[in-house]
């Protein structure tokens, strides 16, 4: 059984250049109510995220951090995707994301620009960069938890 | 000069593509690719002479020992030792650090002492005197290196005084390529009283080593990095210090007579030798010896200074790139670190494997090195005797062509 050989052409498409250089929703929130934030030991990769959620929608969400280009522009579009969608909607995203980067699975059309990540799927040396953000917004939605008061502990 | 065509031959790995195109491995500094002399040597043994060490009187027995005690003197003359009794057989330049961590620095330190290391240390020579500092009450102190990368040897004659037990220091930097002034830090810390540990690790593959000329007390090496296979390195200590030393690790081997109130131990350096050591990779390792001792070590240096100076020269024509370190070749090895101004070192180290070229991108173990410099990564290309310039060259023109 051999991996696929990697699209080494598709993986640094324009898009993630694009949210490299030029970050959305990149700052903090001046009021968040909720904020996390990762590194990734191996390469010293960070990023920080401040969340607003009010009545279980993120109404608000900002990054800011340091490392390579698959990670930044994945939190860049982690951040348009999920901007004022609820938190059912976000942790349906987060589980079609982690599949197409950790399972395998092919790109779902609900995942937008993200999808443009799809090839890093193939560099498993450089999944866990994609993966930063999502794992971060994760702990956040985790400290969401008790104020939305139906999620699961 | 060296024949790097013929020397290509030897290394079955080079032969293949990556990614469609023809392996360039500029990843020396962490491993090198072995010589089929090695190869086969790892294989003969197993296929001939496969036996335990020390222990035996049967005939594979005794081939085994006299192989193994062979590369001793092999490992002694590399580095211009003139005992091999001096030596000890670890399994990387790590664990003889750790070996002098535990072995000397449990006995000879205590609450207040001082080892002095620099900011330019892999991990490998940082951590165990962190560990040792906590075990004894001992305290580190660091020596800055100048923006050009060299060391600041005015802070290190301020830092070294009565306090110092030891001083600590790496020969050959992993980061910058610096080669580091060792013969003047070890005046200094034998004038304070204190011992000069050498880390080898990148500076006994690369240049010609005279422990004796260089003046320090105890320098560690790793096999891998100098074509050998994994899992064997050297610790060497000047002549009477190992057998001051407590033991590392107990168990067979080790001991001359053990009774159930205590034990014995063996004579050095075996009483550094607890438990079957890796004697199929330290016999492999003698041909790794006898491989550059055949080229020459002078030679080695003059080869890599000459694609060094090189790949420096086509690098910094790149607009945006910087390089980290001593331009002047007379001053580092061929470990090249660079930045580039438009992407990410990690990126860079993705896109260029994409052209079938291996550097290495991340912190390279020297966190205190990168927080120094202000950046959270480099990229870093390193070389070998099986390079040339035009591999040299395809390692910049990838990153010219595509990453940018």
């Amino acid at each position: 059984m051999t991996a696929p050989e990697p699209q080494f052409d598709e993986l640094y498409r324009d898009i993630i250049v694009d949210h490299y250089r030029r970050p959305r929703h990149h700052g903090t929130l001046a009021a968040p109510t909720q904020q996390a934030e990762g590194v990734n030991p191996v390469c010293g990769d960070e990023i920080r995220m401040d969340v607003s959620i009010h009545d279980a929608v993120i109404d608000g969400i900002a990054f800011d951090g340091q490392g390579c280009a698959i990670s930044q522009s994945s939190a860049s579009m982690l951040t348009e995707r999920v901007q004022g969608h609820t938190i059912a909607e976000t942790k349906d995203v987060i589980g079609k994301f982690r599949a197409m980067m950790v399972d395998g699975a092919a790109a779902d059309s609900g995942l937008g620009d993200l999808v443009a990540l799809e090839g890093v799927a193939q560099l498993p040396v450089r999944v866990k960069c994609a993966l930063l953000a999502w794992n971060v917004l994760q702990e956040a939605l985790q400290q969401a938890a008790p104020a939305a008061g139906k999620e699961p502990a | 000069m060296l024949d790097v065509g013929r020397i290509k031959q030897d290394f079955p790995i080079l032969g293949q593509q990556v990614h469609s195109r023809r392996l360039v491995y500029l990843d020396n500094a962490a491993t090198t690719q072995k010589p089929r002399q090695v190869i086969d040597a790892l294989v003969r043994y197993y296929e001939t002479t496969n036996a335990n060490i020390h222990r035996g009187i049967h005939t594979l027995a005794v081939q085994a020992t006299d192989q193994y005690e062979d590369v001793r003197t092999k490992a002694a003359a590399h580095i211009g030792a003139s005992n091999p009794q001096d030596i000890v057989f670890t399994r990387n330049t790590t664990e003889s650090i750790n070996l002098v961590a535990r072995a000397w620095g449990d006995t000879n330190l205590g609450e207040g002492d001082e080892i002095v290391l620099s900011l330019m240390e892999h991990h490998s020579n940082i951590v165990p005197w962190q560990l040792l500092a906590r075990r004894t009450g001992a305290v580190l102190r660091f020596i800055d290196f100048r923006d050009d990368g060299t060391l600041d040897l005015d802070q290190a004659r301020g830092l070294i005084g009565e306090r110092t037990k030891l001083v600590s220091i790496v020969h050959m930097s992993n980061v910058l390529g610096t080669i580091n002034p060792v013969a003047e830090l070890a005046e200094m810390a034998h004038a304070a009283g204190a011992l000069l540990l050498v880390d080898g690790a990148q500076s006994a593959p690369h240049l010609p080593v005279d422990v004796t000329q260089l003046g320090c007390d105890f320098f560690g090496f790793s096999l891998h990095k100098m074509l050998g296979p994994t899992g064997v390195g050297v610790l060497w200590a000047k002549p009477g210090l190992l057998e001051e030393m407590e033991p590392f690790l107990g168990g067979g081997e080790m001991i001359a007579i053990v009774k159930p109130e205590g034990s014995t131990w063996a004579d050095v350096p075996h009483k550094f030798e607890a438990g079957t050591p890796n004697i199929a990779d330290v016999i492999a390792s003698g041909a790794a010896f006898d491989y550059l001792r055949e080229l020459g070590m002078d030679s080695v240096r003059e080869h890599e200074k000459a694609i060094t100076a090189y790949a420096m020269d086509s690098l910094q024509r790149i607009p945006g790139v910087s390089i980290h370190g001593p331009l002047d070749v007379e001053q580092r090895g061929g470990a090249v670190s660079f930045s580039m101004d438009c992407a990410h070192p990690h990126d860079i180290s993705t896109i260029v494997d994409g052209h079938g070229v291996a550097i290495r991108a991340g912190h390279h173990c020297a966190q205190l090195l990168m927080r120094r410099l202000g950046v959270p990564a480099t990229s870093r290309g390193s070389f070998a005797i099986q390079r040339r310039c035009r591999c040299a060259h395809r390692g910049v023109a990838a990153c010219e062509e595509d990453v940018c």
